[in-house]
């Protein structure tokens, strides 16, 4: 039996909704617009995702600041309240346990959004399975609150006007990786950030379940006038890629630390000892192995995750993630590959597409940016 | 959903019209509503064999790969070379955008297929 969130009964009915099975939840991959239709919207208006499927897990006690700035490999302890922080959450040998979005309330509380294939593995391994915890007298306390949340998702370069008319000013006034708690939409309380992911402007709004429709319907009901659409995890995913925004088990997974993502951004080695510290410094010292790299077929084809790719017919790494980017109209593909070579911009390398060796060329990334 | 009354359908949801001696092969309607936005189609090449119901070639959507068969056997006379550059007319007309032709090596086979009945029946089941 596929699980739902609470706005499954909202659109179900919507014209156009097509539902597949996402790691276990039944949900829409794209609605009538289509995949292309929804991130064009995304990308030149706004679009609305259901992603109440995401986890959330609230931390809070005395110990919570040292106890996540420990756990995860951004700087926790630089936030300020009020201030949402992303950071890959590592293993000790460097390889990913997640990535997540960690929400300051203060130094004592704290919410971290996770993904939803990973909800329980997380909550395990924050609760109980790290070191840190292991050996703590002192624990924070932790609840896997995931199961009485949902989670709105409006981007795009409009969706700032579109909150100033429903929320007030104050919402258009949430800086970029900033969130309030104290401000209501729909005449429900909402936590509600300045992020998202799709590259785009926008906001994530988190509210109690029994408010999500009434949340959901306002939002849509009060902007679809002005080409505002219910957009899928399709889109979800094409807008993501073409911004190089990693998704778990795609560019990142036990088996890919952060800084052969290029998150290295995210990973503050200077700080106090952290999870996977000592694995990521030494691969620092060592000579980082592989590099998540761009490219753009040159011959026809699409690049899709798990081909091999080649240099000179040699297998050097594997697609993580690729399709036709709807902006750029090109088959693009991002590649994890080993270092060391010597490749550049416009380098061209194979990709073995149907056990054909197929050209592609290494491109900037990300591949699209809104300026 | 669209069905035309003239063409004849196999379970793997591609259609086929016959002319003379020459099939051209395309996908229904309900496929490619299925796939959503089709951005790229493998042609076959000129001249290759064809067995019935084997894989003659592929089409993408944004998310994925999906193969077409081949309704019948003989050999491919013809490609729809429009769609190596708008693959996306499968969406917008999938019974005018046929993606390959096969000169059919023994018309008998086309008494397995569905007519546009048979196929609206087998769509409802």
């Amino acid at each position: 039996m596929l699980k739902r969130t609470v706005l499954y009964d909202v659109y179900k009915d919507y014209d156009g909704v097509k539902l597949i099975d996402f790691g276990g939840w039944e949900l829409p991959v794209n609605f009538e617009a289509g995949i292309i239709g929804e991130h064009m919207a995304v990308r030149e208006n706004a679009g609305l995702f259901d992603v109440s499927h995401m986890g959330e897990i609230t931390v809070e006690g005395e110990t919570a600041e040292t106890f996540i700035n420990w756990l995860v490999t951004n700087d926790v302890a630089s936030m300020h309240d009020n201030q949402c922080m992303y950071s890959p959450m590592c293993y000790p040998d460097g390889g990913v346990v997640d990535d997540l979005l960690v929400y300051r309330y203060s130094r004592v509380k704290y919410l971290l959004v996770v993904n939803a294939s990973n909800i329980e593995k997380d909550y395990k391994w924050i609760s109980e399975e790290n070191e840190w915890i292991k050996k703590s007298s002192s624990k924070p306390d932790l609840e896997n609150i995931s199961g009485k949340m949902s989670q709105i998702a409006f981007q795009g370069p409009k969706a700032v006007d579109y909150m100033k008319e429903l929320v007030g000013a104050e919402a258009a006034q949430i800086k970029f990786f900033h969130f309030r708690d104290d401000l209501k939409i729909a005449g429900k309380s909402a936590i509600i950030s300045r992020t998202g992911y799709t590259g785009e402007d926008g906001f994530e709004i988190y509210i109690a379940n029994e408010d999500a429709a009434d949340v959901w319907n306002t939002l849509y009901q009060s902007t679809r006038d002005r080409g505002v659409i219910p957009c899928g995890l399709g889109a979800r995913d094409t807008l993501r890629f073409e911004s190089k925004l990693p998704l778990y088990g795609h560019e990142l997974t036990k088996d890919i630390s952060p800084l052969e993502a290029n998150l290295s951004y995210f990973v503050k080695l200077e700080k106090d000892d952290f999870c996977g510290k000592d694995a990521l410094v030494s691969q620092k010292e060592n000579g980082i192995p592989r590099s998540l790299r761009g490219c753009e077929m040159v011959d026809r084809g699409v690049p899709r995750a798990g081909y091999t790719v080649h240099l000179n017919g040699e297998e050097i790494g594997f697609v993580t993630s690729g399709t036709k980017s709807p902006m750029l109209n090109k088959f693009l593909g991002l590649v994890l590959v080993k270092r060391g070579l010597g490749l550049k911009t416009g380098d061209e390398i194979e990709v073995a597409i149907n056990g054909k060796l197929k050209k592609a060329k290494l491109v900037k990334t990300p591949f699209y940016k809104n300026t | 959903m669209n069905i035309p009354g003239d063409l004849k359908y196999t379970e793997d949801h591609e259609w086929i019209r016959v002319e003379g001696s020459v099939g051209y092969v395309g996908i229904t309607d309900h496929a490619q509503h299925e796939l959503g936005d089709i951005v790229y189609v493998e042609l076959p090449e000129v001249d290759m064999e064809v067995e019935k119901d084997e894989e003659a070639t592929s089409i993408e959507s944004v998310k994925a790969a999906a193969p077409v068969n081949s309704p019948v056997s003989g050999k491919i006379v013809e490609v729809n070379e429009d769609l190596e550059d708008e693959a996306e007319l499968i969406n917008k007309d999938p019974y005018e955008a046929y993606i390959f032709a096969v000169e059919l090596s023994d018309p008998s086979e086309l008494d397995d297929l569905m007519d546009a009945d048979a196929y609206k029946e087998f769509l409802e089941k």
